[in-house]
């Protein structure tokens, strides 16, 4: 390898992608010919859900990746931090999300060490915005990767979270946003169970509880695996940075869940 | 028909590098040493914006002194190999001594084929995983690389400020002794530096992935005071 200089009107600027473009190493836009990959093809990786709290944001997503109705992986990890002070969460075709996420941690990191200054965080979210815009082509293939972006804000002292769509719209979300299969369910026990200025323990209850309750009604979002200790990876966003919650807190809050559903179904099966 | 002035080789090289030399010798110095957590990198840059010290990835970091322009675009072409390098392969396989030999046929290349050499001497610091793996590499103008596991000093009057720093430098200094030393050594006896005067960043061991960390503001001032 040597080493990349450019004349000044060739430079690529702090762009990381930029800089792959101009070498001819920049991700594949679509498979030429191709139409519609065969949905078993490709593991899908599903449910996130994101929710802000008073001093920061949660973010939370189940460990279940599909091929067709078969499960491909039970662990697989579908939020990644993207820099100190934001994260990312992905649903969709996981090994193109996976590449997405790489490239999207990279872009910032690249950013921030050319420019010797960090990305504003709606800069950040923009950036996602531009690679899921990218992944279109791809998408109308049915390779769809749909993630979501939190992180905290310094300018403005608050979490902040994002939602996008397959062409790269990007939604900013005041409380709460989720996607992938089991979105309809996790987002409904959110929008119940949410109240402004909730702690930080309160949002990881309300996140545990989302992804169950999604799990519990799609096939493709994976409940908490007592036997082999699997637990859905939180993490948490706040001033201080992006850190995920070791398994035993997010294990005490499922058992915590569990019990609580326990006593309320003690009533048995059906009425006959 | 004309003849070109004849120039023996001899002369063209000695007068390119003191050419080189004399630019460097204008600017002012940074020392690099290893110290018991890690890497320190410290310049005397009056500028706060201006960057001399900077990250060049997880382990490495990148002290230029000379003409602005030539060592940014240097450090920008470093780290843009490391990314790219850290993208295609994995992060584990980004050293410095590849990007110190890179750095030593680009420098080498413009001394011998540009009309101008390059005006700069620059510093390259890895932190290992032990302290026997903390390692500097230091570039000259011509493409000259030096490796130490104890300390450089480049930059205008760097030999005296090397014999100073000589003499007060310890591998196992802990952070602010080492901070301590270098600013005295930069200084010299008749000035004192402040944290205005100063560009301070090391690559420290029980940090995470990143293990850059600029000390500047309150910290800096806390360590000089």
């Amino acid at each position: 390898m040597n080493l990349p200089l450019f004349r000044p009107q060739d430079d690529p600027g702090p762009s990381f992608l930029g800089l792959l473009d101009h070498l001819g190493l920049g991700p594949t836009e679509s498979f030429q010919g191709a139409v519609g990959v065969d949905p078993g093809l490709a593991p899908h990786a599903t449910t996130v859900v994101a929710v802000r709290h008073s001093d920061g944001v949660i973010m939370a997503g189940d460990r279940r990746a599909t091929s067709g109705n078969l499960i491909s992986h039970r662990s697989i990890e579908k939020v990644f931090p993207a820099d100190r002070h934001s994260g990312v969460a992905i649903s969709g075709t996981a090994g193109i999300a996976m590449e997405m996420v790489r490239l999207f941690q990279l872009q910032l990191e690249h950013y921030e060490k050319v420019e010797g200054k960090a990305l504003s965080l709606d800069g950040k979210a923009n950036q996602l915005s531009q690679m899921v815009r990218s992944n279109l082509p791809l998408a109308m293939q049915g390779l769809v990767v749909v993630p979501l972006f939190a992180g905290y804000d310094h300018r403005q002292d608050t979490g902040r979270l994002f939602q996008y769509d397959v062409t790269g719209g990007r939604y900013e979300e005041r409380d709460h946003a989720a996607t992938g299969s089991g979105m309809l369910h996790a987002s409904t026990v959110v929008k119940l169970r949410y109240r402004d200025g909730m702690t930080e323990d309160e949002a990881v209850d309300v996140v545990v509880e989302a992804l169950f309750q999604a799990a519990d009604e799609d096939s493709a979002t994976g409940g908490p695996d007592l036997i082999r200790g699997i637990y859905p990876v939180v993490a948490s966003i706040t001033a201080e940075g992006f850190e995920r919650l070791d398994d035993q807190r997010v294990s005490d809050r499922t058992t915590a869940l569990l019990d609580a559903l326990v006593g309320n179904l003690s009533g048995g099966g059906p009425s006959s | 028909m004309s003849m070109p002035m004849y120039v023996s080789p001899e002369q063209l090289m000695k007068d390119k590098a003191d050419f080189a030399r004399k630019g460097i010798a204008r600017g002012r110095a940074a020392i690099g040493c290893t110290f018991a957590d890690g890497v320190l990198l410290c310049a005397e840059n009056p500028s706060n914006t201006l960057r001399k010290v900077s990250e060049i990835y997880d382990r490495i970091g990148f002290v230029g002194v000379g003409r602005y322009n030539e060592f940014d675009s240097l450090r920008k072409g470093g780290v843009r190999h490391a990314d790219l390098k850290g993208f295609m392969y994995s992060r584990e396989d980004v050293d410095a001594r590849s990007l110190a030999n890179l750095y030593a046929e680009t420098l080498g290349g413009y001394f011998t084929h540009e009309p101008k050499p390059l005006e700069i001497e620059m510093l390259v610091g890895e932190m290992g995983e032990e302290p026997d793996g903390d390692q500097l590499f230091h570039l000259l103008y011509d493409g000259t690389v030096m490796d130490m596991r104890t300390f450089a000093v480049i930059g205008g009057e760097a030999d005296v400020i090397r014999g100073r720093f000589e003499e007060t430098w310890s591998r196992d200094a802990d952070l602010s002794a080492a901070v301590g030393a270098a600013v005295a050594a930069l200084a010299g006896p008749d000035r004192t530096l402040s944290a205005d005067d100063l560009e301070v960043a090391v690559l420290e061991r029980p940090n995470s992935r990143r293990a850059f960390r600029r000390i500047e503001g309150d910290e800096l001032d806390g360590l000089l005071a």
